[in-house]
């Protein structure tokens, strides 16, 4: 199986067109769709300014053998041993006992370690607030209005941040880079495959969705009505964040009007104006920019129609159950389905709901009392959403919890099971592959060890639970990206400071 | 530590167990089985003789030490219960040698933060932390389900930012659990805008102490001309750091700033710790000639902040390899609890285990001044885990608590919070019946 670039962007095109149903595990929850548009994968000539100018990295992988290991897939298989076949950049094959001979293939004996997918993690600010800390690298909140849906975490998406290296040494291959909390709709978030490039663009996971960061609670209305301002109060809260949705409903309607007036004129060909409104497209991307007689566009509207289209999934920072409660009443009457929540450390509390609405939970495990809305935390929070059917993640939003976040699901899962609660060693894993995988919409893509994947796939040298152990190899799009014996330094921030006089 | 002050502490406990009425089975017991984490390392099978809140005796043989028919043991005219703990490990209560506990309930309400006396003086050398300490916080049952047992709660602001004390983290009221309010003095050099101006100003508070204690009688009698950089109750307190009664704890990452603190140090004449060292791996052959412990923070490799540049994971096994006495800690208030983790994160560096364990039991007590908590040995204050496990691998848990010699239930805010909701989500309130 040879994959060149072409092909592995026709790949993407098909899963694309395939509801977010089809991306589901066996056992998953698959009824939410989502109509992903990805930026990659537009057409370069029509969309001008939408592609990525710098080229992705063309590295082939290598046809790789892993051999002897103990491979968790987080499928609820795990064989042990095992066997990873990778090939261009895929999982060609997974299975149990010794590895098939395969003509060509470089064999990697990992006997007494474990193979696992490659880490996903639902919240980070790396590259948006870089390290090392400075004035300078606050790129994280466009802190300037309550309502900011039209700034892109892209934009302020540094790939020279240290700590995205170290982040592949814990083991990550994917990431979102989310917006702060600061205001109520901070903007679009980024999926990232953490291929070191010049530009965020070309990091862009190919085929992830746009995703959207949205807050309730404290942080808002600290910030605002810190300033004198509004919002500042919970209240306050619910209200910008509804004026903003009422805005993006009429221009929803009128686009889909203009669409209408478009479909009266029977092109053989889709007209442009088709493809806007359908949201084919990027929102805003250069058709409508050329379509004289489609509604003014608005960056930060046109953010919110991509969320009530289904195109953007929201992702939404909230710790306490009545606040995400709230966010599901506004989801409700816009008639939009929220993604996941982030922090949400009281969703233990309505693991019911969250369960039946198919909204996922990203949450630490073990945080909390920082902030009063932070204060029920508990480290069973994860172990009882899965026990309840909910789709528990375990997040980072922390440059260096990203580096370890394999001990952060260690630790939930044995406070889970110190509580009784039955739970497996893979549902644990999918709190750092699968689940958030889905969350940002790749995981009929990435998130677990099954053929056709993405060959992202990490050895570590121990079990991956053990606080002991580390991520010896790390393969992102069949690609070693990481060796722990063989140390690279991706960052220019890193190079000459050792140098002394 | 002073050496004669030690032997004196010791000799006080041990003179005080034979004294002791000891018949009450529940005052004396037994752990046998284990693998004790005893101050030469760890032992296989050892047996822990607790009586009244102290550790008797520990090793792998105790004279006087028999076993009886119903299964519980006498020991020095004492009949005792016997726990068998076989296939367990004990080590003593862990110490976090830097934490805000009690300090804080909620981290961004003010009102319940009292780490920090913003807006006050830069040198208030005379705060004292522990005056302040709440043992009813909650967070305190919560650092002590993962076997934190003692605590340096440190104050942070200012020039001089104040004193830090010890606390034991079981018993309701400061009496019970302030062991001592002043083991510390801490001092940021970011307090001012220039490392050299923080300095130069702390060498100034320094004298003035200096100056007070040799003068401080003509001082009272007003025969003094001199004018003072801070109050008198600062300069009385820096009286301690200057005769070396309590170290000078300062947060620093650079080895610029750790060799210009040595030297100071020195010049000075007074005991330093330093508090973060994320570069201290750069200056570790002078700090073990000076004898100069560092609070490690294993996962702080760099570069977290331009101070932190050569910050690297294997800091602490650096630093411990070279004679530096290292001592782990998690710099928190809400994430005590994860200072085992932080532990397995040097040992995950390359810092040998039993130097991790003794940098979060040991090391920490003997800088701080408190040579009975800390090690499981005769005579030592009995805070004692009993872990399934090794203590610093995440699959271990916190199988029995004994602080000061007694069991402390295993329960927290939180444990209640999630039996509360165990069964279901929700709020588990039934309609009322109507009375009659």
């Amino acid at each position: 199986m040879n994959i060149n670039p072409r092909a592995t962007r026709a790949v993407f095109l098909v899963l694309l067109l395939l509801p977010a149903g089809a991306f589901a595990a066996p056992g998953g929850k698959g009824e939410q769709t989502s109509k992903a548009v990805a930026l990659n994968d537009v057409d370069e000539a029509e969309e001008r300014g939408l592609r990525a100018v710098e080229a992705r990295d063309a590295s082939e992988g290598p046809l790789v053998v892993l051999d002897g290991g103990t491979v968790m897939t987080a499928t609820g298989k795990v064989f042990a041993p095992g066997y990873v076949v990778l090939e261009g950049g895929r999982i060609l094959q997974v299975g149990e006992g010794s590895a098939p001979s395969v003509d060509g293939a470089q064999v990697l004996d990992v006997t007494g370690q474990f193979v696992t997918p490659g880490l996903i993690d639902t919240h980070s600010h790396l590259g948006v607030y870089a390290s090392p800390s400075a004035k300078a690298h606050s790129d994280g909140n466009e802190a300037t209005a309550p309502t900011t849906p039209g700034v892109w975490a892209e934009h302020s998406f540094s790939p020279q941040d240290p700590g995205i290296q170290r982040a592949v040494a814990g083991g990550v291959t994917a990431m979102q880079v989310l917006p702060g909390s600061a205001n109520l709709i901070g903007g679009r978030g980024v999926v990232l495959s953490m291929v070191p490039h010049r530009g965020g663009r070309a990091m862009r996971f190919p085929g992830a969705p746009e995703t959207i960061k949205m807050a309730c609670g404290e942080n808002p209305k600290r910030v605002y009505g810190g300033r004198g301002g509004a919002p500042s109060t919970r209240m306050g809260n619910l209200r910008g964040t509804r004026a903003a949705f009422f805005k993006a409903e009429r221009l929803l309607a009128r686009l889909e009007s203009h669409a209408e007036e478009g479909g009266k004129k029977k092109g053989k060909k889709k007209g442009r104006k088709d493809r806007v409104a359908e949201g084919e497209v990027e929102p805003g991307g250069a058709a409508w920019n050329r379509d004289k007689d489609a509604p003014d566009r608005d960056l930060d509207l046109e953010t919110l129609v991509g969320v009530l289209r289904g195109e953007i999934l929201p992702q939404i920072h909230c710790y306490r159950a009545y606040d995400m409660l709230a966010m599901m009443q506004v989801a409700d009457e816009f008639d939009f389905r929220i993604r996941s929540f982030h922090h949400a450390l009281d969703a233990y509390k309505i693991r019911d709901v969250l369960a039946e609405h198919e909204v996922a939970s990203s949450t630490w495990a073990d945080w909390w009392g920082f902030k009063v809305e932070a204060y029920d935390g508990i480290p069973e929070n994860a172990a009882l959403l899965t026990e309840a059917g909910a789709r528990a993640i375990i997040h980072s939003d922390s440059s260096k919890g990203i580096q370890r976040l394999n001990q952060e699901a260690a630790k939930a899962y044995y406070s889970g099971l110190a509580a009784g609660i039955d739970l497996t060693e893979d549902d644990a894993l999918a709190w750092i592959t699968l689940h958030p995988a889905w969350a940002l919409g790749i995981d009929g893509v990435t998130g677990t060890l099954e053929p056709d994947k993405r060959a992202d796939v990490v050895v570590w040298d121990g079990h991956p639970f053990s606080v002991y152990s580390r991520a010896r190899l790390v393969f992102i799009e069949g690609v070693l990206r990481h060796d722990v014996d063989r140390p690279q330094t991706w960052s220019d921030f890193a190079v000459g400071q050792e140098v002394t006089p | 530590m002073n050496a004669v002050r030690w032997t004196a502490l010791l000799a006080l406990c041990l003179l005080s167990i034979p004294g002791q009425p000891l018949a009450d089975t529940g005052s004396c017991q037994v752990l046998r089985g284990a693998r004790v984490y005893l101050p030469s390392g760890p032992v296989d099978g050892a047996l822990v003789v607790v009586v009244g809140d102290r550790i008797a005796e520990a090793g792998l043989r105790i004279a006087g030490l028999t076993e009886l028919d119903d299964g519980r043991v006498s020991y020095d005219g004492s009949i005792c219960a016997l726990t068998d703990v076989g296939g367990k490990v004990v080590t003593a209560g862990l110490v976090d040698p830097s934490t805000a506990l009690g300090l804080v309930e909620v981290g961004l309400e003010s009102r319940t933060r009292d780490m920090e006396w913003e807006g006050g003086a830069p040198v208030r050398a005379a705060l004292r932390v522990a005056d302040a300490y709440n043992p009813r916080s909650t967070l305190i049952p919560i650092a002590r389900l993962q076997g934190v047992t003692s605590a340096v709660i440190a104050p942070t602001g200012g020039l001089i930012s104040g004193q830090g004390g010890w606390v034991d983290l079981a018993g309701g009221t400061q009496a019970e659990t302030v062991i001592d309010p002043s083991v510390a003095v801490y001092a940021d050099l970011r307090a001012t805008k220039s490392r050299a101006a923080s300095l130069r100003l702390l060498a100034e508070a320094l004298d003035d102490a200096r100056f007070y204690a040799r003068n401080r009688r003509a001082h009272e009698q007003s025969r003094l001309a001199r004018d003072f950089s801070t109050g008198i109750p600062d300069l009385v307190a820096l009286t301690r750091v200057v005769d070396g009664s309590v170290p000078l704890v300062v947060p620093v990452d650079r080895a610029s700033d750790i060799e210009a603190l040595l030297r100071f140090a020195e010049s000075q004449g007074i005991r330093l710790v330093v508090a973060g060292g994320a570069e201290a791996w750069l200056l570790r052959e002078k700090l073990a000639e000076a004898g100069v412990p560092v609070i490690v923070d294993p996962l702080v490799y760099g570069p977290g902040s331009f101070d932190q540049i050569e910050g690297r994971p294997d800091n602490a096994a650096l630093l411990d390899a070279a004679g530096v006495p290292v001592l782990l800690s998690t710099w928190s208030s809400h994430f005590t609890r994860n200072l085992r983790q932080r532990a397995g994160n040097a040992v995950r560096g390359g810092l040998d285990h039993t130097s991790a364990i003794r940098a979060i039991t040991e090391t920490p007590a003997r800088v701080f001044g408190q040579p009975d908590r800390g090690r499981i040995a005769a005579g030592a204050r009995a805070n004692l885990v009993v872990w399934s496990g090794d203590p610093l691998e995440l699959s271990s848990a916190v199988e029995r608590l004994v602080i000061g010699g007694r069991d402390v239930p295993l329960v927290s805010r939180q444990t209640e919070l999630r039996d509360r909701y165990r069964d279901q989500p929700g709020i588990p309130l039934a309609p009322l019946p109507l009375s009659d």
